[in-house]
């Protein structure tokens, strides 16, 4: 009976609605946990899946073998690659492309990679403004591993520990 | 010509054109937004005879309440256009008279010697400090207080008719109730119970390999 | 500033003689009272939305807009600019003169209230005996717009949107007549700035009428979230299920006409619980303490700001109510409540109580 008095005084005075504005109100007072995009950008840990990337040994020679690993492993199937015989004997891919569009960086590519030729870079903030932008080549990617090899070894470095 | 029979003028005219509308609108949507159209201009005309309080309340109760469920009903209505012209030249004789005695009634009440428009003189301009909620609050709790509360009890019996008709309870529908709802607490809900802890049994004698 | 006034009628008299020139006076004077409103609360409705915006923002503990201009002040102005630019597209089998009628029925009776809104002893356009009743009536109003709009938009969701609407408004219409039917009695008047000066007295706070009339207070604050479709009565709008309700086929500037109506009715209800439950320009402190006990339209913004952040806090807080129990707090709930208390105080309004305290505080006068 008096939890029954107390339960109907409690509905008519509103007071879980007050408990709920109260906790709100403290919320108002409380750090913004906001990060500002271009200006402020969150930790990235060395094994970042981003943009992809071929690299080359140091003597400028490309690494990749074209043994096609990765474009089997490919969940998304957004690599495509196609091999021929160099004129030195060695097997080298003569096209590999990457659609972006496809990709969803589950960074199967990476793993698979005997050589440590495909790998995923830090890069996230790039954009493709026209049909086909997104379609990244042989030598684009040769490229964008050239332009970051230093952070690419460095992270590769790190990680070789848990490898 | 001055400012206040120039509004009686557009107002009256509004209200001729929305009323006219309303019954010759095709779209019965159409015609309920013209009798609100009305109704407001109607209001008008009662502002520009001091009638300040009724004016307000009619749009209060026909416009803001009455017509809003009005057209609540008519817009969920599915009205076949056809099916309402069909029959229109038959039954057009009967209309015409009815409407042709309505208007005639109304001719001969409103030409009356009692009745005429020269039999009621304009009351003419309220004095200052008047206020009409305040007479017609004194009338309505004075001298008419049983025709004013018998209408309100016909109010309450149309109410309560109203709501016998609809409320029915159906027994496989399942409600909810709110108030039992809030009233769940954890002691009604949970029970816990102590267990108390239990030796592990002692290995049966035949169950060794 | 009366000399002025004064010079202004004698030139009306001059340019337009005799006749015509005192209603001349007349338009010219409510024109420019319209004018002294209508400004600062279009500029209230740009900047309540970029507010709004914020204070959620804080309270789902983020920053809220802050990019356009100096802390993001320009935002209001950025988007006022785009809903500008934007093509006005009217849906296929649109009613289409009903369709471009909506927004201007909705905002229509949301500006024209103001006219009898007093902001300070004599401060008002038109100081009708009946304000009261007039604040009534045109925010009932203020449904048309949205019904309209729901049902010329030949879309079932905005249809749905309008129909909820219609049935939500009428059901918290009543309570709220109800909850104001208590400020009236309490008042003694219809007038609203006879309402707000009842309440001045030695008192100050305790004077006013939340104190007494607590419930009405609460009911009046609730129906009013209720009647301008707000958080956490917006089944109207329901972006979960109705995309967004009445207003879904609306782009551009009719669309902005809308959010003008839905955010200058917030404000109205804000005004109208600060002049009935709290005392409008009085100062909640003894006529000693100077000018913080002198009465002032300040004091009249200050509780106005209150109710409108409430109306954020609110919306920031509440999940929305599902439809069939707004109905049932609407109808089973307030309308008994607001009953109730209406009898609760004319017996506390009876002479021998009257004179009594506490009730000689409020009523005694």
């Amino acid at each position: 009976m008096f939890a029954r008095a107390k339960e109907i005084a409690s509905s008519l005075l509103l007071t879980e609605l007050v408990k709920g504005l109260a906790l709100t109100g403290r919320y108002l007072f409380s750090r913004k946990i906001t990060v500002f995009f271009p200006e402020e950008k969150t930790p990235q840990g060395p094994r970042f899946r981003g943009l992809h990337a071929l690299r080359r040994y140091p003597n400028g020679e490309e690494r990749c073998i074209a043994c096609k690993l990765c474009e089997a492993v490919c969940p998304a199937l957004a690599i495509t690659i196609e091999s021929e015989m160099r004129q030195d004997g060695t097997r080298r891919t003569t096209r590999y492309d990457i659609d972006l569009t496809k990709c969803i960086f589950c960074g199967f590519c990476e793993e698979s990679c005997p050589v440590d030729s495909i790998v995923e870079t830090r890069v996230l903030e790039y954009h493709g403004e026209a049909r086909g932008d997104l379609y990244y080549t042989k030598p684009v990617l040769l490229a964008i591993g050239d332009r970051y090899e230093a952070q690419i070894a460095a992270d590769r470095a790190e990680d070789a520990r848990f490898r | 010509m001055n400012l206040p029979l120039a509004a009686f003028y557009v107002a009256a005219a509004v209200l001729l054109l929305a009323a006219l509308r309303v019954i010759t609108s095709r779209n019965p949507v159409h015609a309920a937004l013209w009798l609100v159209a009305a109704f407001f201009s109607a209001a008008c005309l009662w502002l520009l005879l001091y009638a300040e309080f009724l004016a307000i309340v009619l749009v209060l109760v026909y416009v803001g309440a009455v017509m809003v469920l009005f057209l609540f009903v008519v817009m969920m209505l599915d009205i076949s256009f056809d099916k309402l012209r069909e029959g229109f030249w038959r039954h057009l004789p009967l209309a015409g008279g009815i409407g042709f005695l309505m208007a005639l009634e109304m001719a001969l009440v409103l030409s009356s010697r009692e009745f005429g428009a020269g039999a009621v003189p304009s009351p003419g301009a309220p004095p200052a400090g008047h206020s009409n909620t305040k007479e017609l609050g004194r009338l309505i709790y004075t001298d008419y207080v049983f025709p004013f509360e018998l209408a309100a009890v016909v109010l309450l019996v149309a109410i309560v008719a109203a709501i016998a008709l609809t409320l029915r309870r159906r027994k496989e529908t399942r409600y909810q109730d709110p108030a039992e709802q809030l009233a769940a607490t954890k002691a009604g809900r949970l029970k816990i119970v102590k267990v108390a802890p239990e030796r592990p049994a002692a290995p049966a004698q035949d169950a060794k390999p | 500033m009366t000399e002025l006034a004064a010079t202004m009628q004698g030139a009306l008299q001059g340019w337009f003689g005799p006749v015509w020139g005192p209603h001349a006076w007349t338009v010219a004077k409510s024109l420019a009272g319209i004018v002294a409103v209508l400004v600062p609360l279009l500029l209230t409705v740009l900047y309540y939305q970029l507010v709004e915006r914020w204070v959620i923002g804080w309270i789902q503990v983020r920053k809220g807009p802050n990019r356009v201009g100096w802390k993001g002040v320009l935002q209001p102005i950025a988007d006022a600019i785009k809903l500008l630019m934007k093509e006005r597209i009217v849906p296929a089998g649109a009613s289409k003169g009903l369709f471009f009628l909506a927004p201007i029925v909705a905002v229509a009776p949301a500006l024209a209230v103001w006219a009898v809104v007093p902001f300070a002893p004599g401060w008002v356009i038109a100081d009708v005996d009946a304000g009261l009743l007039v604040v009534l009536a045109m925010t009932s109003m203020g449904v048309y717009g949205i019904i309209i709009a729901g049902w010329a938009s030949n879309s079932k969701y905005a249809f749905l949107g309008a129909m909820r609407s219609a049935a939500q408004v009428v059901a918290y219409e009543i309570a709220m007549g109800f909850a104001l039917v208590g400020a009236l009695m309490a008042g003694q008047s219809l007038n609203l700035t006879e309402i707000v000066m009842r309440q001045d007295g030695r008192y100050g706070l305790l004077e006013w009428f939340w104190l007494p009339l607590a419930p009405f207070f609460v009911v009046y604050f609730i129906a009013g979230l209720a009647e301008t479709n707000r958080h956490p009565f917006d089944v109207a709008e329901g972006e979960s299920e109705l995309v967004a309700g009445f207003h879904v086929e609306y782009s551009g500037m009719t669309f902005a006409v809308f959010f003008l109506a839905e955010y200058a009715n917030m404000i109205l209800v804000s005004t109208l619980a600060s002049l009935l439950f709290l005392g409008g320009w009085l100062s909640p402190f003894p006529a000693a303490w100077g000018i913080l006990g002198a009465p002032g339209i300040g004091w009249l913004l200050v509780k106005i700001a209150f109710f409108m952040f409430l109306f954020l806090w609110v919306r920031a807080s509440f999940p929305r109510y599902r439809y069939d129990q707004i109905m049932r707090l609407g109808w089973k709930v307030f309308i008994p409540v607001t009953l109730v208390w209406i009898a609760v105080t004319g017996v506390m309004m009876l002479e021998p109580l009257a004179s009594l305290p506490p009730f000689s505080i409020w009523f005694g006068k």
